[in-house]
């Protein structure tokens, strides 16, 4: 797969991120030379093969619907982390639109 | 030039669970905002998702009351997008091995049979809630995010927006019956996206589709289609083409608005979630799950309608809420008149719950009380007028109603050695009534019972006091 500067701005407008055009130019650069050197997987003959989903050796490990409430400073740990809030809200800067989702 | 529509929709369950479908964060409706996370559902580096078992076996109880084939082997993968709803930056969901696929339901509309098919089903988290301000900031409520989801994809079968209203009455019923979910649209807990193309009649290719979100009721997904579907005929008509789009419903209009136009499709980048082992679901389990599943809505209305021979109406009536059904039926399995049990919970027990505006979780009445009650009007120890009485107390406190018709005397007075004295002397103090009696005048009779009811407080028996004048004033 080539990596272009159409590669990157795409997937920088699909993380909300802005570049400039050095910043542009690196990073093309340097996701080509990632990518090339996984792209030596391609090589392997996986003819057959089924696809690894999961390298953990166990499946369906479930959880009981029990409720666990967070309660006193555990919660508030939580909050310290947030920028700006409001009445117990996360204040974030607008953003209307959103890509297609719900 | 004809035209024909093809209508697709995708529905949202939340399911009904007591935690979030990969933290144990509890699930509820109202609380207060950001009080109901963990660090899982903040995505704390180092925390892991681990699945809830309810949250299958909820959306199992959907695949199984729609004839959905369950795969035996699923997993989740990431559906990666940027938005302050989510802090991990991906939704974690089912795309390449779903719940169930191949499923059906049968509506009816205009007079006949359909059978519309359900592409897949498959379970997911929610976002949190973003409320948008007015001053350039949003507000955002993680409790929502994390709270399972059961997407039901149907197949592009309905032609009309008659068929698509009645897909999801259907549906609505199926999975509300499961008990899977609450189905209300107005808590976002059932939640409909549709998706329209028109082609000329003959035509086999599929049109352009235009996708619209988040509508509010399944009466403005019928109009939005309506419109839609007349919008697109319109702009083909005059030669335009339709736009691959996103358009939103006004409520005010009743027309659709453009929201925005696709350029392609959207790039989500899914892969297998590498923080969860895949699931594989065992027949042992789907059989055991059936066994659990809840007799469905229209089971119910047959045994309603041919066994008890209730009427249609209040049948469907008792089938509004799973809530109701299943109360009904506890009474009568505790021994009420099946028919006296269906006038009261669609008179005095729903005037109760909207008067008070309550649910009948919220309320002490139990179906034991209530076949109680019943089962002592039938027995002539109560009036059916005590009988209200009585009930406002049972349904307001829990009040066994036997026991509280004792302890206040509200037993009922058959005793003919003393109704039989009362009766003669009532009417030998109103022989005008007499009087009025031989004129054929009925009233008479109703003023009698009214005295000796009066001298009882209530107490009387009427049908046994009514018979009883009737005889002594015939005498006279």
């Amino acid at each position: 797969m080539e990596i272009t500067e159409d590669t990157v701005k795409h997937v920088a407008t699909l993380s909300r991120l802005e570049f400039s055009d050095d910043e542009i130019g690196k990073f093309t650069e340097q996701m080509g030379s990632i990518i090339n050197m996984a792209s030596q997987l391609q090589e392997v003959d996986t003819e057959g093969v089924e696809e690894t989903v999961q390298v953990v050796d166990r499946d369906t490990v479930f959880r009981e619907d029990k409720p666990e409430h967070w309660q006193g400073e555990d919660r508030e740990t939580l909050m310290e982390n947030v920028p700006e809030k409001a009445n117990g809200f996360i204040k974030v800067p607008v953003i209307i639109e959103k890509d297609d989702n719900e | 030039m004809n035209f024909k529509s093809t209508i697709g929709l995708e529905v949202h369950f939340e399911l009904k669970t007591k935690s979030k479908i990969f933290s144990p964060s509890p699930v509820s409706y109202g609380a207060k905002p950001n009080t109901e996370t963990n660090v899982i559902d903040w995505a704390m580096p180092g925390v892991l998702p681990m699945v809830n078992k309810n949250v299958y076996r909820l959306g199992i109880m959907v695949a199984l009351a729609t004839h959905a084939h369950i795969l035996p082997t699923t997993h989740f993968d990431r559906k990666n997008y940027f938005y302050p709803d989510n802090p991990k930056a991906y939704q974690i969901t089912q795309f390449f091995q779903p719940l169930a696929c191949d499923g059906y339901i049968e509506v009816e509309v205009h007079g006949k049979k359909k059978r519309i098919g359900i592409h897949e089903m498959h379970i997911e988290e929610d976002a949190g809630k973003n409320t948008h301000g007015t001053n350039g900031f949003s507000y955002v409520d993680l409790n929502r995010q994390g709270v399972p989801l059961l997407e039901v994809v149907s197949e592009p079968d309905m032609e009309d927006p008659e068929e698509a209203y009645a897909y999801l009455e259907k549906l609505r019923k199926i999975v509300q019956f499961t008990g899977a979910s609450d189905v209300k649209m107005e808590e976002g807990s059932m939640r409909v996206d549709t998706n329209i193309s028109i082609r000329p009649a003959g035509q086999k290719e599929l049109g352009t589709k235009v996708e619209m979100k988040n509508l509010n009721s399944f009466d403005h997904v019928r109009r939005s289609l309506a419109y839609e579907q007349k919008r697109q005929e319109q702009v083909l008509l005059s030669g335009g083409h339709i736009q691959l789009s996103t358009r939103r419903f006004d409520e005010a209009t009743g027309k659709t608005v453009l929201e925005r136009v696709k350029e392609g499709a959207s790039d989500y980048r899914y892969f297998p979630e590498p923080d969860i082992a895949p699931d594989h679901i065992s027949q042992e389990w789907i059989d055991e799950i059936a066994k659990e599943l809840p007799k469905s809505a229209f089971e119910r209305y047959d045994d309603y309608v041919n066994k008890f021979g209730i009427k249609p109406y209040d049948a469907n009536v008792l089938l509004q809420t799973k809530e109701s059904s299943d109360f009904f039926d506890a009474a009568v399995a505790a021994g009420a008149d099946p028919t006296l049990a269906a006038n009261w919970m669609n008179t005095q027990v729903n005037g109760y719950l909207n008067d008070n505006r309550v649910n009948l979780a919220d309320v002490k009445l139990t179906p034991e009380h209530l076949a109680e009650m019943i089962k002592l009007i039938q027995d002539g120890t109560i009036s059916s007028k005590i009988a209200k009485k009585v009930f406002a107390e049972t349904i307001a406190n829990g009040t066994d109603p036997k026991k509280y018709v004792e302890e206040k005397g509200m037993v009922q007075l058959s005793d003919l050695s003393v109704l039989e004295p009362m009766v003669t002397k009532v009417v030998d103090d109103n022989p005008q009534s007499v009087e009025d009696f031989k004129n054929g005048k009925d009233r008479a009779i109703g003023f009698l019972v009214g005295q000796i009811m009066k001298q009882t407080r209530g107490k009387a028996n009427p049908k046994v006091v009514n018979k009883l004048l009737n005889k002594e004033l015939a005498s006279r």
